[in-house]
């Protein structure tokens, strides 16, 4: 299974202080501090390999895509078609008509939500989703109820932020139609089980979409051996740019599905009494695509297999454990979210100093975490608190950006007593 | 960048001990302040006396600058009429937002706050419990308010 296993330090050892140099954006200093970035799991940075590709593309090859015949609009669809050729080994899909760009996470949720979700959910219907969900793979699902008469489950977590599996199950109905899970929760850090939900939904008739926007930049994913349905996740994540995504759907259900979105290339020819569609991907792909993300984003992908998926994962476990250990010794800190198996956020309170007061002394230091409910208010509620500090870890952090937050954190100790 | 520019003595002071805090039973009016990008949350309860804030509190959960801001709110406007409140107000927001405002002497205690406009991220925290006693204002003014 393609879920983020805690791995044992590899015998070659990562060397995250060079894989920091790929980076310029992190070599400069915030209020008279160098920078320690801990906010991945909101954005990662891009690596010099990105922003080369972004701009040879820019500055060599942009034209429109799939409309011309002259040599820079030849140049730009093969970027393009090269790039989901990229993403489509990236996660081992079979065909590259597999793979739909879109935005991000949120929009390819969308566009299931609008196509898969009002061609084949009716009333009495049946979504499932956890307690843990970011409010992308919540509000589209409420949206489409509202649409289609259907009802939304929510499956429990418990006070560690792990799923209740076995209430999932109890939860799959013969109603149930689709089942959403993050991969990973992005304000807990919690692994879900994705390989064996899917097992369980498809035993029941229910597809599955798997929200990946957390777990992509920490883990091999195959989307062929986990089995789902449907897999999206955001370029951003990943060190590539923002503004582009995947929607990786199963070819057959595609093929099934209407488009979302009307508009120029999701065409195949149209006349005021009929019009016909494309064939997949570019069904999905209504207008003119983020050419330039896309390259940008096979670019991160070649980054990451470069330092290996496996070998950040593991580097990323050994500075969760670190951080882990650090910050519980501090008096007053409760880390939120205690699974057994966790990616790399550490989401935490302090007694008596609110999390915008952290943030905002953090930052003073240099040290840029994130701050708020992580567009996942129902997990706040859950856990009965406003908000939560966190710090999320990419490949290039470093045992020093765990020292640098520890100190931060002792400072803000100070100032609230 | 000055952290002891923001957090000053007087501001900590008031949010471990935040002074008004508590439901106002009876009160003419109450609302409630919500900041959705962070999930601050208060309510502002008020007695009037005609034009005048005869007793004011407020219950919330949120940072120490918008718990210390209420604070210290509730204590400069007890006893003032809408006239001075709001011109109290627009001399609060000149301090929070502008660089060149000098404290006013009328400010007292609120004076602290200016550390706030250092912090740009942070002058929403300040004002959420003004704007909630505006509303509140408004509606103790409001001839089919139900309160």
């Amino acid at each position: 299974m393609s879920a983020i296993a805690p791995l044992a330090a590899p015998p070659t050892a990562y060397d995250a202080a060079r894989v920091r140099r790929d980076f310029p954006i992190l070599s400069q200093t915030v209020n008279g501090r160098p920078l320690v970035y801990l906010d991945s799991a909101a954005s990662g940075q891009r690596p010099l390999p990105v922003l080369r590709a972004v701009e040879r593309y820019e500055t060599h090859c942009h034209a429109n895509v799939h409309r011309g015949v002259h040599a820079l609009s030849q140049a730009a669809t093969e970027a393009f078609e090269g790039a989901r050729e990229r993403v489509r080994r990236f996660i081992n899909a079979s065909s590259s008509r597999e793979i739909v760009f879109v935005r991000g996470t949120t929009e390819a949720i969308n566009l299931v939500a609008q196509s898969f979700g009002r061609t084949r959910l009716g009333r009495g219907d049946e979504i499932l989703i956890t307690a843990l969900e970011h409010h992308a793979n919540i509000v589209p699902w409420q949206m489409l109820c509202e649409q289609a008469g259907c009802t939304l489950k929510v499956a429990p977590i418990d006070r560690r932020g792990e799923l209740e599996y076995d209430r999932l199950l109890e939860l799959l109905s013969p109603r149930t139609r689709l089942v959403a899970v993050a991969h990973v929760s992005n304000a807990l850090g919690t692994v879900l089980p994705v390989k064996r939900i899917v097992d369980a939904a498809h035993a029941r008739g229910a597809a599955v979409l798997i929200d990946g926007a957390q777990a992509i930049p920490h883990s091999r994913i195959d989307v062929h051996e986990l089995g789902c349905d449907f897999y999206a996740f955001s370029g951003h994540k990943l060190y590539g740019p923002t503004g582009i995504g995947v929607l990786y759907g199963r070819e057959e259900l595609l093929a099934a599905m209407p488009p979302w979105q009307g508009g120029g290339d999701m065409i195949r020819t149209v006349s005021f009494e009929k019009t016909t569609y494309n064939d997949l991907p570019w069904k999905f792909e209504a207008g003119t695509p983020n050419i330039s993300g896309a390259v940008g984003l096979a670019a991160a992908m070649d980054y990451v297999e470069s330092l290996g998926v496996e070998a950040i994962a593991a580097h990323e476990q050994r500075l969760l454990r670190l951080a882990s250990d650090e910050v519980n010794r501090i008096p007053g800190i409760e880390i939120i979210g205690t699974a057994a198996h966790k990616a790399s956020v550490l989401s935490f309170t302090m007694q008596g100093c609110h999390p915008h007061d952290l943030g905002t002394i953090l930052d003073a230091e240099g040290v840029a975490i994130r701050t708020g409910h992580h567009c996942a208010m129902p997990v706040m509620t859950f856990f009965d608190i406003p908000a939560t500090a966190r710090a999320s870890f990419g490949c290039y952090n470093t045992e020093g950006d765990i020292e640098a937050l520890v100190t931060a954190l002792g400072k803000a100790r100070e100032v609230f007593g | 960048m000055d952290l002891k520019e923001l957090y000053r003595d007087v501001i900590l002071d008031h949010n471990r001990q935040p002074r008004n805090f508590g439901p106002l039973v009876p009160s003419d009016a109450h609302a409630e302040g919500h900041n959705p990008l962070c999930g601050d949350r208060l309510t502002v309860w008020l007695r009037m006396n005609g034009d005048r804030i005869e007793d004011i509190r407020f219950e919330g959960k949120g940072c120490a600058i918008s718990t210390a801001s209420a604070s210290m709110m509730t204590e400069a406007v007890k006893g003032k009429d809408k006239a001075a409140v709001m011109a109290l107000y627009d001399t609060v927001h000149a301090l929070l937002t502008r660089q060149d405002a000098v404290a006013d002497a009328s400010l007292g205690k609120l004076a602290a706050l200016s550390g706030v406009r250092e912090f740009p991220a942070r002058v929403k925290c300040a004002s959420l419990c003004w704007h909630t006693l505006g509303a509140a204002l408004q509606r103790s003014a409001d001839p089919v308010s139900t309160e």
